[in-house]
């Protein structure tokens, strides 16, 4: 997938929420969906278990309008975080110009935490893609737990940062980060038009 | 007399847009190389544009670059009272020498020298004599030189001869860049879609744009609920001087209704808005990467001397180009007219400086240019006539060598690169040598250069004593097959045999076909450069043994039935039967038969073969002291020479053997 078009006009983001299940990745998405302007967004499409867990994909749509003469569109995925549904999240992966990974903030979920970010790795390396040339940026979800729960920012970062990304709190829920941390994914993506070669 | 610096002012603090990416470019060039690119350059624009910041811009860089630089900024007024100053004062020389000390000179409104004839040539003086020396003079001025009324015409030329470059109003998104650079350092912050409200608003110049940013900062101070971007259009309308801010035409995405969008149900600020805002900038600023990423590219192939049309007229496009494209190829392009005006150089120092050798838009001219020149130095010496490769004479002893060099022609410079033909005198190298420039020379476009080594050396004197050794090389550069003759001869020819080495090199390099022939393979000669030795051995080295006897017999058949028109069966026996060291020997005993028939009014026969040899007076010693019947030569160094192989020019080498024979 070509993020610049120069010939149509059109700048596509594809931008791939990633991390283990129930850390709140939908939620991300829910988020932006109830504050994006009607004539803003697309469907957001959802496909859903009775119980709430993703089981296929959430797709949101976010028309941008035009800048700077460009028709810019991004795409925001969620990939479902079960260890069982790894071929979905491949299929999700491919074409992903930036990755936001959703951490789980509670202590007990740091295993989980790491086997999703290795299982991310090994996904995009199958793809012939490497994490460290992909724009990505880490979220730390659920801050807003009781304290004794979660792992800190900086606990959280010597964990699972180590490549030294930019990474943010937050509390999907509520809101906090949410947007601090899409505006994060969205600029390193658009940084990198300049330094690729334009179809 | 010399204002400080702001430190506000520098290249980090400007805003750049389209309207004063030019300028900004080239002040920037300015500053890294002062005295080097735009001699004077000359910056104009209304007021309020910047240009002020852009002259302290490269007194800082400048500055900060070379801290040992002597920067000096000044405004007319300020050069004006200076000079008066020192007129009063009886010490006009010593503000001149201190003028004279001066790196960058930045001189800030040109256009107070209206009527100012004196300070004029004063001004005029001062950057002659800094551009003598190198150093670089900047100007400004509220319009372009020739606009500033009643001008020296000799300063008006100076300024012309420099860059001239404007800055225009900025556009809206250079607006928008500027508000929110300025609000961001003032720590001023304003809710979504206000400041690009205010960016709306057509003003002529920075500094009112500067101006409706205070108003809203003091306006927001006192208020009690926050600007919207209605309320700011509102306010600022009675303070613009132009017309209000433009409804029609593409509006920033985020204001394309002309209001901010429905605040969602939540005390929050507006985050897609605030979101959007931002993805707005950065996609402006990527995308227009380009333009400056071009600009920069102008500007310094400009500075190189070379012509940017072709990139230029890019600039007015809209449509963003594939620029990394663009540029590889204009490098390419460069890299092409530089080598070849590099070749031109050797040919004709004068014309290599013509203009069109710096300008990539007329390559073909240029390659025309540099064809024709090739042809007028003259082709290298190419291959003898008189030996063909269908005359040559096939055996046991010369099949290996005859079927390498068939391969040669088949595939030259591909299957056996280089071809060394190795083997006692009078054997046929030096034929099948010619033989084989024959057969590469009929390929189109071939330059076949084919001579012997003495040749070459005798040659190489020439253009050194002539001092035109470069274009003797671009001679033999050009030749798409190298063919040398008795390479043995380059012994202790030390600087032959390095032009030699190096000629090889980039022949064999691109492909091109060498052979070579010697008395004795390259590791057994003495005198050979090591490099050469390696070089040779690492092609095929073929050894042409002296002829055996079905070869004696075919040459003394194919020599009747030229000479006679029919071949005696007996006669061809017996000279085959004797040994012979060389073809040369066996031709040579058979002239003399047929010499000595002529005389005798006979056909030459067996018996009058037999004897001429072996009957009669004792036959000659083959071998003399010094000469052979077949015209070699030994000298005394021990080299043996053919008289034939060192005359230089032959006009027709074929009717020299016959004349010799008869």
């Amino acid at each position: 997938m070509s993020l610049v078009n120069f010939t149509t006009r059109e700048i596509t983001c594809k931008i791939v929420y990633y991390g283990p299940g129930r850390s709140g990745k939908t939620t991300n998405l829910q988020y932006i969906y109830g504050r994006v302007p009607d004539d803003r967004r697309g469907r957001m499409v959802s496909l859903a278990t009775q119980t709430d867990r993703t089981l296929f994909f959430d797709f949101l749509p976010l028309e941008l309008g035009s800048i700077s003469g460009f028709t810019t569109r991004f795409q925001l995925y969620t990939v479902p975080g079960q260890v069982y549904y790894n071929a979905t999240r491949k299929l999700v992966l491919q074409g992903a110009d930036g990755v936001v990974f959703v951490a789980d903030s509670q202590a007990r979920q740091l295993e989980e935490n790491v086997e999703s970010l290795q299982n991310l790795q090994e996904n995009l390396l199958a793809q012939g893609a490497d994490a460290r040339g992909m724009p990505f940026v880490l979220q730390y979800n659920k801050q807003d737990l009781p304290q004794d729960l979660v792992l800190s920012k900086e606990e959280l970062d010597d964990a699972l940062n180590f490549w030294g990304v930019p990474s943010f709190s937050a509390a999907a829920l509520a809101g906090t980060g949410v947007f601090e941390t899409l505006k994060a994914a969205s600029e390193l993506v658009l940084r990198k038009l300049s330094q690729e070669e334009p179809v | 007399m010399t204002e400080e610096l702001n430190p506000k002012f520098s290249f980090e603090t400007l805003v750049v847009g389209a309207a004063n990416r030019l300028a900004v470019t080239a002040a920037r060039t300015v500053a890294e190389s002062p005295g080097a690119a735009y001699n004077p350059l000359f910056v104009y624009s209304p007021t309020g544009l910047g240009k002020t910041h852009l002259l302290m811009a490269i007194g800082q860089l400048a500055k900060q670059l070379a801290p040992q630089a002597r920067v000096e900024y000044l405004t007319i007024d300020e050069f004006v009272e200076a000079h008066h100053a020192a007129v009063a004062a009886g010490q006009s020389e010593a503000l001149r020498s201190r003028y004279a000390q001066i790196d960058v000179l930045l001189v800030d409104d040109v256009q107070f020298l209206t009527h100012r004839r004196e300070m004029q040539a004063e001004l005029l003086r001062i950057v002659q004599e800094l551009q003598a020396a190198g150093k670089q003079v900047v100007l400004t001025s509220d319009c372009p030189p020739a606009d500033i009324e009643d001008l020296d015409d000799r300063l008006l030329s100076r300024f012309d001869a420099g860059l001239l470059v404007d800055i225009g109003p900025p556009d809206a998104e250079t607006r928008l860049a500027i508000l929110l650079r300025r609000s961001e350092e003032r720590a001023a912050e304003f809710g979504a879609g206000v400041l690009q409200a205010v960016a709306e608003f057509e003003v002529p110049n920075v500094r009112e744009l500067l101006g409706l940013l205070n108003k809203l900062v003091a306006y927001q101070a006192v208020s009690e609920s926050p600007i919207t971007p209605a309320s700011a259009r509102e306010l600022l309308a009675g303070e613009v001087r132009t017309q209000a801010p433009m409804t029609t035409g593409p509006a920033p995405a985020l204001t394309a209704t002309g209001e901010p969008f429905a605040a969602p149900p939540s005390e929050r600020p507006d985050e897609f808005a605030d979101f959007l805002s931002d993805v707005a900038h950065t996609v402006e600023e990527q995308v227009e990467a380009w333009r400056s990423r071009l600009g920069e590219a102008i500007m310094r192939w400009e500075a190189e001397g070379y012509g940017t049309g072709r990139l230029e007229r890019l600039l007015d496009q809209d449509v963003p180009v594939s620029l990394d494209r663009v540029l590889r190829q204009f490098e390419r392009d460069v890299e092409q007219l530089r080598s070849m005006q590099a070749t031109m150089a050797k040919i004709d120092a004068e014309r290599a400086e013509d203009p069109v050798f710096y300008d990539p838009d007329r390559l073909d001219e240029v390659d025309q240019l540099v064809q024709t020149a090739l042809h007028e130095v003259g082709p290298p010496p190419g291959p003898s006539a008189a030996w063909a490769l269908s005359s040559f004479v096939i055996g046991e002893s010369n099949k290996l060598a005859h079927n390498s060099a068939q391969a040669v022609v088949k595939q030259p410079g591909v299957r056996y690169n280089p071809l060394v033909l190795v083997g006692p005198t009078g054997v046929g190298k030096t034929h099948l040598l010619h033989a084989i420039g024959h057969e590469l020379a009929a390929h189109p476009g071939a330059v076949v250069a084919c001579l012997s080594a003495q040749q070459l050396i005798d040659e190489l004197v020439e253009a050194i004593n002539n001092e035109r050794v470069d274009i003797w090389r671009t001679r033999y550069r050009r030749a798409t097959a190298f063919l040398l003759d008795d390479a043995h001869l380059l012994t202790g020819q030390d600087r032959t045999q390095e032009e030699v080495f190096h000629l090889f090199n980039e022949l064999f390099d691109s492909q091109r076909q060498l052979a070579f022939t010697m008395g004795r393979v390259p590791r057994e000669v003495e005198g050979l450069d090591d490099r050469l030795v390696s070089r040779l051995e690492g092609g095929l080295v073929v050894n042409i043994p002296s002829p055996d006897r079905e070869l004696r017999r075919s040459i003394v058949v194919r020599k009747l039935h030229e000479d006679v028109g029919a071949a005696d069966e007996e006669l061809a026996d017996y000279l085959a039967a004797r040994p012979a060291e060389s073809i040369r020997s066996v031709v040579g005993l058979l002239q003399r038969v047929i010499v000595a028939a002529e005389a005798q009014g006979v056909a030459p026969s067996a018996a009058l073969a037999r004897e001429m040899v072996e009957g009669a007076a004792p036959a000659r010693p083959r071998v003399s002291a010094a000469v052979r019947t077949s015209g070699i030569m030994i000298s005394p160094s021990g080299g043996v020479r053919s008289r034939e192989k060192m005359v230089w020019h032959w006009p027709d080498p074929a009717q020299r053997v016959i004349e010799e024979m008869a």
